[in-house]
């Protein structure tokens, strides 16, 4: 039955996807060709990334407001080593960025497990911080294209068979996340402990452990996907991916994980962060101004909430009351 | 009490014995603390008790403290808004079109808290209407409504205010009270005797507490949080004239990120974030000491963000330390 309803939604949402891009085709058929889809793609992969991560987050009752701030800090980091040390390894300087995006997850997850404090206001607390700790850093000083090394540019654009390292990237990761999500123990824990916390406790899991292995897991993809933001857009300053954190949320919740927690898919994750990517990439070609974009967004998450408590109704739970303390 | 009763399991009363006490002190404390920094401040900088240095000093606070009272009963209802600064922005984004119409001051004061009002309905409809969590609702209001400020304002912005609407921003009501300061004022009063004074505030803390329990007790639990989202729209249309008078133009980035101080204010000034408890003296206090915070590091010419980052700060370790203390005591106690 639950199968079934899951299986239902991510259909529904391959629906919408496949009439978006119809509408879209009717007015500009150039705009569904597989080179087309596959810039689409590319264009989404951080975006589906940072999703997988939130997630994991949003499955254990909680939420993790903090993602973007982490992804720049964590992609600033990654700039000032690669101008510090030139000569630094690419591969090394990846790790450098998911272990200090892991660092930060981890102390959301600190906060939330040692702690009890509710996630919003956590995450919302280490928001400002970690983009204050930016400004720290840089003294608001810009890193651009010159002072960084090609390598460091290069490697989100390098083919690999033709398709750019960032969608294998993201494709490598969503395959990870669907075998971490269906085949470990940690997996099965995310959905236990959002599902139903009090049963959780009973069968041996612990509810907070398991929150902050689920913050680590999405500041780990948030500093992955730090280092590929800068790579990409080839500079890195206090803003880059300001507001993003409202993208990732709007791509968890069209995709169908619902924000009482237990319920969504990694499927679910990626159809929703894909979603988002037609639209924004639509936008330009059917000539609406880029600053609608928001305004979409906001009605798309509103919308997608309102559909999917339907089809959970009397199921859901507003995160911030603490239904059943651990 | 007995240990049983500290157990997770079992959250006590909020409202009794222990919690009462705790809430108490708290803002004690909070009083404490604002007389340190009033006193600190006063040591550091010669200037600082200049009063009407100390009039310029309320303009830092008093627009978030108007959402920040009606936030506290949000909140206090177990649920919150996170929309408050994108309704600051559309509603300035309208009175600014109106402007551009020829439209003078009293039409543009009704324009603004107009559209707060219906922000804010539209947030309760959601919310109440068709029961969906309202953080989740809030955050997708909070990209559509300032969306909708970027749709008509792009990268241009509205100026041209006529002179006398700016004295919702500019203007003293007497001596060195500005209108701001005064209007803060009397909305800590009325705020202050609608949730500690009326039947209506006695509902906000039973539905904070117990929705269940409060629904089938007779409170008309989806009614109480319509007229509470309606509120805080109203506010945060209040806070968007003010705004807006005081600057004289209006940007879509206006107020960006201040749901994060509105909602910060309102933890501070001891409020539980899970709902249920909370007063609006502790408010007040809170507005004060983040208020005198930022004019004293203002003096020193601390940099914007860093003060965020000392808000952040604050935010967490307000929640954390009563959580540490309290463990703290427990441990003390076996």
């Amino acid at each position: 039955m639950m199968a079934k309803l899951l299986k239902n939604r991510e259909i529904l949402l391959v629906v919408a996807i496949i009439a978006l891009v119809a509408l879209i085709a009717l007015r500009f058929p150039a705009f569904v060709t597989p080179a087309s889809f596959a810039r689409v793609y590319n264009d989404t992969s951080i975006l589906i990334i940072l999703a997988l991560g939130q997630m994991a987050v949003i499955l254990t009752r909680c939420i993790d407001l903090s993602m973007a701030a982490n992804l720049a800090l964590s992609g600033m980091v990654a700039a000032m080593l690669n101008t510090a040390f030139p000569g630094l390894p690419i591969p090394f300087i990846i790790l450098a960025a998911m272990a200090l995006g892991g660092l930060l997850g981890m102390v959301n997850g600190t906060l939330v497990w040692k702690l009890n404090i509710p996630p919003i206001v956590v995450t919302l607390g280490t928001l400002t911080i970690y983009r204050g700790l930016i400004f720290l850093l840089t003294d608001g000083k810009w890193i651009n294209a010159h002072e960084m090394s090609d390598a460091f540019k290069a490697l989100p654009r390098l083919g690999l068979a033709g398709v750019p390292v960032l969608s294998w990237l993201s494709l490598l990761m969503i395959a990870l996340m669907f075998l971490v999500m269906g085949r470990t123990p940690l997996g099965r824990a995310f959905y236990a402990v959002g599902g139903n916390p009090h049963a959780a406790v009973y069968t041996g899991i612990d509810v907070g452990r398991t929150r902050f292995f689920a913050y680590c897991l999405s500041g780990t993809l948030a500093g992955l996907s730090g280092y590929l933001w800068v790579s990409r857009y080839a500079v890195a300053y206090v803003d880059i991916a300001a507001g993003f954190e409202l993208d990732i949320i709007a791509a968890c919740v069209i995709g169908g994980i619902s924000i009482a927690g237990g319920i969504g898919s990694v499927a679910g994750a990626v159809l929703g962060a894909l979603f988002l990517g037609v639209i924004k990439n639509a936008l330009p070609v059917i000539n609406i101004s880029p600053f609608a974009q928001m305004a979409i967004s906001g009605t798309v998450i509103i919308i997608a909430v309102a559909v999917n408590a339907r089809a959970e109704r009397r199921k859901g739970r507003v995160i911030l009351r603490k239904a059943e303390a651990v | 009490m007995t240990d049983a009763h500290l157990s997770p399991r079992n959250i006590p009363d909020r409202l009794q014995g222990r919690g009462a006490r705790i809430l108490k002190s708290w803002e004690s404390l909070l009083l404490a603390v604002a007389v340190a920094i009033f006193l600190g401040n006063s040591l550091a900088s010669p200037y600082f008790l200049d009063p009407w240095n100390l009039s310029d000093a309320t303009f830092n606070f008093t627009e978030k403290a108007m959402i920040a009272f009606a936030m506290a009963l949000v909140i206090i209802s177990g649920e919150i808004d996170l929309s408050v600064a994108s309704i600051i922005a559309l509603a300035s984004t309208a009175m600014g079109y109106a402007v551009q119409l020829g439209v003078d001051t009293p039409a543009l004061v009704a324009i603004g808290l107009g559209v707060g009002l219906i922000c804010g309905m539209v947030n309760g409809l959601l919310i109440t209407g068709l029961g969906l969590p309202s953080i989740v609702v809030t955050i997708g209001t909070m990209s559509l409504f300032r969306g909708l400020s970027f749709i008509v304002l792009g990268d241009q912005a509205f100026t041209g205010y006529p002179e006398s609407f700016a004295w919702f921003g500019q203007g003293y009501v007497w001596w060195i009270f500005s209108f701001e300061f005064t209007l803060f004022v009397l909305l800590a009063i009325i705020y202050g005797v609608l949730l500690h004074k009326t039947n209506f505030g006695r509902a906000v803390y039973a539905i904070g507490n117990n929705q269940t329990a409060a629904l089938f007790s007779g409170v008309r639990v989806a009614r109480v949080k319509f007229i509470l989202f309606l509120l805080t729209g109203l506010m945060a249309g209040l806070a968007s004239i003010c705004l807006t008078s005081r600057l004289g133009s209006t940007r879509p980035s206006i107020a960006l990120g201040w749901e994060l101080e509105v909602v910060t204010m309102v933890v501070l000034g001891g409020v539980n974030i899970l709902g249920g408890s909370g007063t609006i003296p502790g408010v007040v206090l809170a507005a004060l000491i983040m208020g005198m915070v930022t004019f004293g590091f203002g003096l020193l010419n601390v940099p914007g963000i860093v003060m965020s980052i000392f808000i952040g700060l604050l935010l967490i370790s307000v929640i954390a330390l009563p959580i540490l203390w309290q463990r703290a005591r427990r441990r003390l106690a076996h």
